[in-house]
């Protein structure tokens, strides 16, 4: 259990998706002008994470990795060199089963949501947290705290840029910085902020 | 067609370069600059994958269904990055460590989807490639730069070649170790289209609000 708030600490803060590592940054910078909106893809951005990293994993064990298909009879067949296309086939699937759901079930959600969803297909983040499972050995709790405390990272990330830029956009800012280049540089503040989380351990 | 092939090719290198002026790719574009060498080879990656990509999704653009469209190109883009993983893996192991999930996350680079949705769905196949090459070596550029003051003012050399010789090893150039942090990255870009913007005015973005300078003050 320990372990397991330890990793979930780790992935919000010191591995922040957004700040450390750069994922999802196009639609980081693109969506994050706005709170309201920035949260709602924060909100959708975590619900995705925390179905598809376990998913993933599971396909791993029981399909990809050298030897998972021995309960098929093909216990010599090694299929990992599949893994890109079969982890992205199911975060397409996932992002399309979610918004037929939300619509279904919870329309006020999904009226929130819903123009974000068809984007967080192509976000890195949500590949990126699958890879960094398959590439740190996660098991399946410790893969379902990973996809659950990294979307929460990155929606923190996204929110907290999106207030920064809020107040920002009333600010003085010389003409070829406008827009784009001022955010990068507060995103790189906030990301040397995120270092100082480094080193904290529980 | 009112580009010529030699316009496409050089267009997204600075007046509409992927990176600065369209917003696309940029994920990559900060985690795989720490280095020189591991920025070139990503820029070469990327510009295979993003030529090719263009290329047979042009080929088979009015083969696709609309309503498919979007996981025709991925299943495109996913196969092209696997075989440039797998090359990676085989002639370039430490290099394909480094760049560790990066090669896989080609596949939602948007400068990618970006160009098979913009371009190549619309243009005959060759012109397609050649959009796709000039925009990943756009990319491939922007990366270089990156990639060659990280390395050069962090860790004082180029390629894994010592340039500055840094004060540890006896030498007299003290390195400024956060250029070799992710943030850096950040600042570095933010300059960049800095520079950029001020060299092309016409790329500056509108202010969305006025500030009112009062008169007599």
């Amino acid at each position: 259990m320990e372990e397991l708030i330890s990793l979930a600490v780790k992935a919000v803060f010191v591995e922040n998706l957004a700040l450390s590592f750069f994922l999802g940054m196009c639609t980081f910078l693109a969506v994050s002008k706005k709170i309201s909106t920035a949260i709602g893809l924060g909100v959708s951005v975590m619900v995705v994470q925390l179905i598809t990293v376990p998913t993933n994993y599971l396909l791993l064990t029981f399909l990809l990795a050298p030897g998972a298909l021995a309960w098929a009879g093909f216990p010599n067949v090694d299929l990992t060199f599949l893994g890109l296309i079969c982890y992205i086939g199911v975060i397409a699937a996932m992002v399309q089963i979610l918004e037929m759901v939300l619509d279904k079930f919870f329309p006020p959600l999904y009226n929130a949501l819903g123009v974000f969803l068809p984007l967080i297909t192509v976000n890195c983040a949500i590949l990126g947290g699958s890879l960094f499972m398959v590439e740190r050995d996660y098991n399946f709790a410790e893969s379902m705290t990973y996809g659950l405390s990294s979307g929460f990272g990155w929606a923190l990330a996204i929110a907290a840029m999106a207030g920064v830029r809020e107040k920002l956009k009333y600010s003085d800012i010389p003409d070829g910085l406008q827009g784009l280049g001022i955010t990068f540089i507060s995103a790189g503040l906030m990301a040397l902020a995120f270092m100082s989380f480094s080193g904290v351990k529980l | 067609m009112a580009q010529t092939k030699k316009t496409l090719l050089t267009q997204p290198l600075v007046d509409n370069n992927p990176i600065t002026l369209q917003v696309l790719g940029i994920c990559s574009a900060l985690a795989v600059t720490s280095s020189l060498q591991v920025a070139l080879v990503m820029a070469l990656a990327v510009t295979a994958v993003t030529g090719f990509a263009s290329m047979f999704i042009s080929v088979l653009r009015n083969q696709i269904p609309g309503s498919i469209r979007i996981i025709v190109q991925m299943v495109i883009i996913a196969s092209l990055v696997i075989i440039v993983d797998q090359v990676l893996k085989a002639y370039a192991y430490d290099v394909s460590k480094t760049l560790s999930v990066f090669v896989g996350l080609i596949i939602t680079n948007c400068i990618v989807m970006g160009r098979a949705e913009a371009f190549a769905m619309k243009n005959p196949p060759i012109d397609s490639f050649i959009d796709g090459v000039g925009n990943g070596l756009g990319y491939g550029a922007l990366l270089l730069v990156v990639g060659f003051i990280r390395e050069l003012f962090g860790a004082g050399s180029l390629f894994g070649i010592t340039i500055f010789e840094t004060v540890n090893n006896g030498g007299w150039y003290v390195p400024n170790g956060m250029l070799l942090l992710p943030p850096s990255a950040f600042f570095i870009i933010g300059l960049l289209i800095w520079a950029i913007r001020s060299w092309k005015p016409k790329q500056v973005e509108e202010r969305e609000y006025k500030i009112q300078t009062v008169e007599g003050h």
